[in-house]
């Protein structure tokens, strides 16, 4: 009888996947441990009972398709996660925005900005506080993709900065970073009244970092109150704010260096060139190399500009960011050039080095 | 990073493949203020290779500044994160460490043992699905982990890491460490722990926290970080019922309505029945659409969107269960709460309550007892302060669809939040769903068919269903039943089978029986009604007076006639059971549209004409016609 047949052939097929025995599975299906071998050897049975044991198979069947589903890998939670987060802030806040900083961070926040949403494509603007210090791709990989996700771009440059002429070279980089940064981020908040802003800060950065919240509460005036954060438990997110205060939401929370990396190989992320190496144009200043990308560059008589290969780590402002000499220039070149590395990704940055509290300082005073 | 992995240098993309396919965990390690919990964290980090050398040169310096471990690098440096905890030399808030091995990704909640910070404790808690308990073996089990164990069993975490440290300060003595583990297990017997393991070590020294010691050759066990990387934490998620939380209405244009939201647990196939709550409707699985292409089954942790085969309201704050294990939904529940704000809890007072997708107004009626977190005893108590546990009555403004926190960590759980501050000042775990009438007190109130009706929150009714033999009535009555017991309504249907069977068992088919066929029925509906129930009555029952006098026994407002209008020749080309062909034949005396007459009601309250409408589109429009006219009250809550 033919249906028989068909239900040895998947129990034979069911027993090698799920690594059974056909007489554990004889027991299981039809309460007796022999009964297969006795179909197997032309055995009949009535109807009912194969009908019984064909749902029980079909039962087993489906749990073993759904358990291979349930592995998920660790990227895979992370994703989900930060979907749940940025749907989350949509559905609570009524002005959210997504602070879009143009590096590898903000393309992955992009990234699964566009998949949270999908076939929607994101409910809110991207913000770009722009220093003028930029490295001058940066600006023009923010333009093209804003335009090609479809999303309104838009861009705050502090007027007063401006005014005044505000740069690294001229005032320092904490004050530049203060005024152009931090004091051009709170403008653009206030200007828009946004009552959320999506960060692709990690808590694994810094150690600051590792105890702020995933939704940060912020006061009016932007402070972040390290000691009267609001817990957060579960996946349940409290986004209650009254006028004027915000939140900053950092989806990126859980994920570490490697995992962007390795997710940004694994979705083909689009990330701007200058993380690849080519050959550019250089100075060694105090010890970094800087990126002569532009005529605003210092170049004094004792500096030389070499053409090296060289790429970036972090983006930012192109007179604060060192390049790191390497030949790397393909994504698994970078990342595996990243897991040899020995030292952490933001000693380029000029504004961690100072002391060890320093950017808790930076963030009790509204810095990302 | 120095991940001394060979892999990375000699095949970039191999080592990549193993890295990606790498599953998660997420711990809490809880310990008191010296029992070495930063300093296992930051061995954990430096042996799994985490730390860059420019992060070890500054915990180097600072390690000599501070002089904790003489020349030794003080490991706890590396993750005592903020300023202030920096000098005073402990840790007082969660901070979240990562690492990772070839086998898994660790999330790992770093959490302060002392008294004050129960509320950061929970807050690693609530999402670990292991805890590591730091003891020190100098001291033995003392109050503050028995304090921890107890809030890591109440916060729903199954799986415990006794992990005993400073066994270096007693050379590994074996009998120190079965001491220490026999007093765990006798005190946990009531934690409904899963799984305990025991491990002795020294996390300064690295003794079984990545690698066995060889100076516990007595340990058979495995080291700290084999163990983290093999328990199976999943094992349970799949067979639990599909639960999805709406987090978002999906509507890019007015061709596509998906419903957002992130899987709390169990599996959804396309195609699958679903039951959204509380509304209470039903569709199936249209897709499951992600952004890489749509899905044939997603299960737990999986953040999708699914469109359904019909067109029914769902909104942000809904659930969407598999109909063969709907969500319970109530607006009174008993549950744990713990406090996390200075300001005490007010009974009485109207909080903001947040499940993961939906916000009501809620206040916390009654205090039944405080726990005094030293002995678990049940303390009474008139409110909670900071950091206090406690077992209270929740009184919401708006029912909301749940399970019980044992059940699932993620609908099961709730944050309360003060409506002037705003902040989180509370957190609680369902128990279970009270209903009005197991605490409210009617002892001094007569007890009446309103009453009754009341405690089921709804207005009782007769629904009487005539038409003709394969009409359609029971399919309908049945299918309305099923719609009624999903919006939480009580119900109960007679009919043909099991009246005839029983209690009319005497009556045939003659004119004199089938009227007192019907006055039977009217009589023990009336007991039904007065009972509280939206009864179902489902008979042929031709004659108009016989309906009338049910109508009388009940009166108008209880009595809805419903005419299942459906021709004579329709009915009869159904025949579902074959009476039809019978009775032409001649077998069966007396059939209703054969030889004997169908008096068709004049002015029926609801008529359906089955030849339009499919039975589900009936029992809709019945259902309709409840909520319009009061009979279901808080239907749209």
């Amino acid at each position: 009888m033919s249906t028989i047949k068909e239900f040895l052939i998947r129990v034979e097929a069911y027993a090698a996947i799920s690594e059974q025995s056909v007489s554990t599975l004889s027991r299981k299906l039809l309460n007796d441990g022999k009964g297969i071998a006795r179909l197997k050897a032309g055995g009949q049975c009535t109807l009912k009972t194969l009908s019984t044991a064909f749902t029980r198979l079909e039962n087993y069947e489906r749990d073993l398709l759904g358990k291979d589903n349930v592995n998920m890998t660790h990227l895979e939670h992370l994703e989900a996660e930060a979907i749940h987060i940025m749907r989350e802030v949509v559905a609570q806040c009524e002005n959210p925005v997504m602070l879009y900083s143009v590096g590898k961070d903000s393309s992955v926040m992009l990234h699964l900005a566009e998949k949270a949403f999908y076939p929607s494509r994101p409910p809110f603007p991207l913000l770009h506080v722009d220093t003028t210090w930029k490295f001058k791709e940066m600006i023009k990989f923010r333009d093209r993709r804003a335009k090609e996700v479809g999303m309104d771009l838009i861009v705050h440059i502090n007027p007063e900065g401006l005014a005044k002429n505000v740069g690294p070279f001229t005032h320092g980089s904490a004050e530049h970073t203060d005024i152009m940064k931090t004091q051009g981020l709170k403008q653009a908040l206030d200007k828009y009244q946004f009552d959320a802003a999506f960060g692709g800060a990690r808590r694994d950065e810094e150690k600051s970092r590792a105890k702020e919240r995933i939704f940060s509460f912020r006061t009016v005036q932007h402070r972040w109150d390290v000691k009267n954060q609001r817990p957060e438990l579960w996946n349940i997110y409290n986004a209650q704010v009254k006028k004027g205060e915000s939140l900053r939401v950092f989806p990126l929370s859980n994920w570490t260096e490697l995992d962007i990396w390795q997710y940004i190989y694994k979705e083909n992320i689009q990330i701007p060139n200058l993380y690849f190496s080519e050959k550019r144009h250089v100075i060694r200043k105090d010890g970094a190399l800087i990126l002569v990308d532009d005529e605003r560059m210092p170049i004094g008589p004792d500096d030389t500009v070499e053409e090296k290969m060289v790429r970036f780590r972090t983006l930012g402002c192109y007179p604060l960011t060192g390049a790191i000499e390497s030949e790397a220039n393909t994504l698994p070149d970078i990342i595996k050039e990243m897991l040899l590395a020995t030292t952490s990704e933001r000693e380029g940055r000029i504004i961690d080095a100072d002391s060890g509290a320093s950017m808790e300082q930076k963030k009790e005073e509204g810095y990302f | 990073m120095s991940h001394h992995d060979d892999l990375i240098a000699t095949d970039v993309l191999a080592y990549l493949n193993v890295h990606e396919s790498k599953s998660f965990l997420r711990f809490i390690t809880c310990g008191s203020v010296d029992d070495g919990k930063s300093t296992l964290i930051g061995r954990l980090l430096y042996d799994s290779k985490q730390i860059y050398e420019d992060q070890l040169v500054i915990i180097e310096k600072e390690s000599k500044k501070l002089g904790t471990q003489g020349d030794k690098v003080d490991l706890a440096l590396l993750v005592d994160g903020l300023a202030a905890e920096r000098e005073q030399g402990i840790t007082i808030d969660v901070a979240y460490r990562y690492f990772s091995t070839n086998k898994r990704k660790f999330i790992v909640a770093d959490t302060p043992g002392h008294v004050q910070y129960t509320r950061n404790m929970a807050t690693g808690a609530s999402t670990a699905d292991v805890a590591v308990l730091l003891i020190d073996a100098r001291y033995g089990l003392q109050e503050q982990s028995r304090r921890h164990a107890y809030i890591v069993s109440l916060f729903g975490v199954k799986r415990v890491v006794l992990a005993i440290n400073k066994m270096d300060l007693n050379n590994f003595d074996q009998s120190v460490f079965n001491a220490i583990e026999v007093d765990f297990r006798k005190f946990s017997e009531n934690l409904g722990f899963l799984d305990i393991t025991c491990i002795p070590i020294s996390a300064l020294n690295g003794d079984n926290v990545t690698t066995l010691s060889n100076r516990s050759k007595w340990y058979k066990g495995p080291s700290l970080l084999n163990f983290l990387e093999h328990v199976d934490v999943d094992q349970n998620s799949f067979e639990a019922p599909f639960r999805l939380p709406v987090q978002w209405v999906n509507r890019p244009n007015l061709d596509f309505r998906g419903f957002s939201g992130t899987i709390t647990s169990g599996i959804i196939n396309v195609g699958d029945s679903i039951t959204v709550s509380p509304s209470g409707k039903r569709s199936k699985v249209k897709e499951i659409v992600t952004h890489g292409g749509n899905l044939k089954t997603a299960c737990e942790n999986m953040a999708i969107t699914l469109t359904l085969e019909d067109q029914i309201d769902i909104s942000r704050g809904d659930m969407i269960s598999t109909s063969d294990s709907p969500t319970a939904q109530a607006d009174q529940f008993q549950a744990h709460i713990l406090w996390m704000n200075e300001k005490e809890l007010f009974p009485g007072r109207q909080y903001l309550l947040k499940t993961i997708n939906k916000t009501v107004l809620a206040s916390i009626s009654n205090l039944k007892y405080k726990v005094d977190i030293n002995d678990f005893s049940e303390v009474a108590d008139k409110t909670l302060g900071l950091n206090e546990i406690g077992v209270a009555t929740l009184v919401l403004s708006a029912p909301i669809a749940f399970d019980a926190y044992a059940d699932n960590r993620k609908t099961g759980s709730i944050i309360i939040i003060d409506r002037q501050t705003n902040e989180t000042v509370g957190v609680g775990m369902i128990d279970f769903a009270l209903r009005r009438s197991s605490n409210v007190v009617w002892q001094d109130l007569e007890v009446n068919k309103l009453i009754r009706a009341k405690q089921k929150n709804q207005n009782p009714a007769l629904l009487w269903f005539t038409g003709l033999s394969g009409s359609g009535k029971s399919t309908i009555a049945n299918l309305l039943e099923k719609r009624l017991l999903d919006l939480n309504r009580h119900t109960y249907i007679l009919d043909g089978d099991n009246l005839r069977h029983g209690l009319n068992r005497d009556l045939g088919f003659t004119k004199v029986d089938r009227v007192e066929n019907i006055r039977r029925v009217g009589e023990v509906s009336s007991l039904m009604v007065d009972a509280g129930l939206i009864t179902i009555a489902s008979f042929i029952s031709p004659y108009k007076a016989e309906r009338q006098m049910a109508r009388d026994l009940l009166g108008d407002k209880f009595f809805i006639e419903i005419f299942i209008s459906t021709p004579l020749d329709v009915a009869e080309s159904r025949d579902v059971k074959g009476l039809y062909a019978k009775a032409r034949a001649g077998e069966i005396k007396n059939f209703t549209g054969i030889d004997s007459d169908y008096e068709v009601p004049e002015n029926p309250e609801i008529e359906i004409d089955t030849t339009k409408l499919s039975a589900a589109e009936a029992a809709e429009i019945i259902v309709k016609y409840l909520k319009d006219n009061g009979f279901l009250s808080g239907y749209d809550l």
